[in-house]
């Protein structure tokens, strides 16, 4: 494993593979334990570097490290000497000196947590950067796929919505190339990235089309904050053509899932009735998180400090 | 030990003064049978490099401790019609604890007609060497759906040496239930404690000297199995 972990592309699949590996070993140790924590990462120190508001990620990345006995820290921009103007590379360095093992930084530049593994002697570890990547979060989409449908190899995976924005899809697209699945972007050409056609992935602009042959459809948030053109008609234009209701689910084979990173718009691309459906993976997906969080940590920080 | 193999006579005699840098107390019977039938060694500490035990020795071994389980599990606790099994479980350790525990219920099944509860736990999250060596892949934890809360654990590893995984075990036990009683079980016990820990249950004792490895080689892991003496060889971190 490299020593930060910014991008898909950082892991090659045998790396993917034993971050999985381990976060099935991590879920199967705890199943049914009273005392869910281990003492692996005890005395080191963890920092929560969240200049973007964010519930889920954090939350997991929090939970992650302390089940691992490793310290927290929480810092979110909001509140921080972030607001009196203080820079990034003066945050990392301030970081640097009280002894942070592990940074995990959410930034609304893409590009910050490279930026900042040049400033910092730790691990960074990218848990979202503006447009760019999410690594982790492909990563617990990946351990999800494969925990429902028991392989990733040759699994056909449609991506659906707002990649232009999506640094879910794009992480995802690279982690499931390397593990082997068939990537399908479906989304209005508005909202594809420029440059999308050398992606490992084949792009689409029909969901009627593509979903009987998806194993898996995951759905991506409409970013309405990022949105500062008009990328589709109206919301209800979006939502009848590229939303997931019970008709459209109903055409996918029988034992695919659907997958949503959260936070979801109810009514926008998907449905309540599909998102509360055993089809559905969404809160699957967000204690597999913790796991496959606790993995990286564990492979990222448990070993000697260089 | 730096003085040479101990006899049978000087380890009853020297029994209260046991230390827990020697091999453990029922090793010593084992290693002063196994001496009396070789001449002499030299004043060298260690075993001479070469097969330790052969595939029908590691059987004999595994028998014997099967017995020596069933007695235990009969007079330790409270009196049950099937000898206290129940009570007993064997918590391997990966990777060859594992296979191993699974040998002694067999074997235990086999002499009794009782099964007897397995688990494996995993004690890689709990070493306290992660930072020396790195980190390494995972294996399994699974522990019986009874749990070990009450009830007689007895850890299984293949090689005593340094006391460190045990240690770990512990921990990691302390964490999956509040076991009646925790006891070790080894295959070959190689002496060199770095912490006052002592098996309960000992297949083979070996005097070594550090600079030696102690390989333990199962069927279900390696393919074949044997028990090796070898000096160490390059940087190749002893076992």
């Amino acid at each position: 494993m490299k020593r930060h972990l910014l991008e898909a592309a950082d892991l090659d699949r045998d790396d993917a593979t034993l971050v999985l590996d381990t976060a099935a070993q991590i879920d199967q140790a705890l199943a049914g334990r009273e005392v869910k924590k281990l003492p692996t990462l005890r005395g080191r120190t963890v920092v929560n570097l969240f200049y973007e508001d964010s519930t889920r990620t954090r939350i997991s990345f929090e939970l992650a490290a302390k089940r691992l006995s490793a310290d927290v820290i929480n810092f979110s921009a909001k509140g921080s000497s972030v607001s009196k103007g203080e820079s990034l590379k003066d945050t990392a360095l301030t970081l640097e000196a009280m002894g942070a093992d592990a940074v995990v930084v959410r930034h609304w530049a893409s590009g910050a947590p490279h930026r900042l593994a040049n400033w910092v002697r730790g691990s960074v570890v990218n848990a979202g950067d503006g447009t760019h990547e999410h690594p982790t979060q492909a990563l617990l989409d990946a351990y999800t796929i494969r925990q429902r449908l028991g392989r990733l190899d040759g699994v056909r995976v449609t991506i659906v919505g707002d990649v232009l924005h999506s640094r879910v899809a794009r992480s995802n697209v690279g982690l499931l190339h390397t593990l082997g699945a068939e990537v399908t972007l479906v989304a209005p050409p508005t909202l594809l990235p420029v440059g999308v056609g050398s992606w490992p992935a084949e792009v689409g602009y029909d969901l009627d089309a593509v979903l009987p042959k998806s194993d898996v459809v995951m759905m991506l948030r409409v970013q309405a904050e990022r949105m500062n053109a008009s990328y589709f008609p109206s919301a209800r234009e979006y939502s009848r053509r590229y939303g997931l209701d019970a008709r459209r689910m109903a055409a996918l084979p029988d034992d695919a899932i659907v997958m949503h990173p959260g936070p979801m718009n109810r009514g926008m691309e998907i449905a309540a009735e599909v998102a509360d459906s055993v089809r559905s993976t969404i809160v699957e997906q967000v204690a597999n998180g913790v796991s496959t969080r606790m993995a990286v940590l564990y492979l990222l920080l448990g070993g000697s400090p260089q | 030990m730096a003085d040479g193999p101990r006899t049978r006579v000087q380890y009853r005699r020297h029994r209260s003064d046991h230390s827990f840098n020697d091999p453990s107390s029922e090793a010593g019977k084992e290693a002063s049978l196994a001496r009396s039938s070789e001449p002499a060694r030299s004043s060298t500490p260690g075993s001479a490099p070469g097969t330790l035990l052969s595939a029908a020795d590691v059987a004999r071994v595994v028998d014997r401790m099967a017995h020596q389980l069933i007695e235990r599990a009969a007079t330790g606790g409270p009196a049950s019609a099937d000898g206290g099994l129940a009570d007993l479980v064997l918590v391997g350790i990966p990777t060859r604890g594992a296979p191993l525990a699974r040998r002694l219920a067999a074997r235990i099944q086999a002499f009794t007609g009782t099964g007897v509860d397995v688990g494996t736990a995993d004690i890689t999250l709990y070493r306290d060497d992660l930072r020396l060596r790195g980190v390494r892949a995972l294996e399994p934890t699974v522990l019986p759906d009874a749990g070990i809360d009450g009830r007689l654990v007895v850890l299984v590893d293949d090689v005593l040496f340094s006391g460190r995984s045990v240690r770990a075990a512990l921990d990691a036990l302390r964490d999956l239930g509040r076991p009646r009683s925790v006891q070790l079980a080894v295959l070959v016990d190689r002496g060199h404690r770095e912490l006052p820990i002592r098996a309960d249950f000992v297949g083979k004792n070996v005097p070594t000297s550090r600079s030696q490895q102690v390989k333990v080689h199962l069927a279900e892991v390696d393919g074949v199995d044997e028990v090796l003496v070898t000096e160490a060889t390059g940087t190749e971190a002893a076992q």
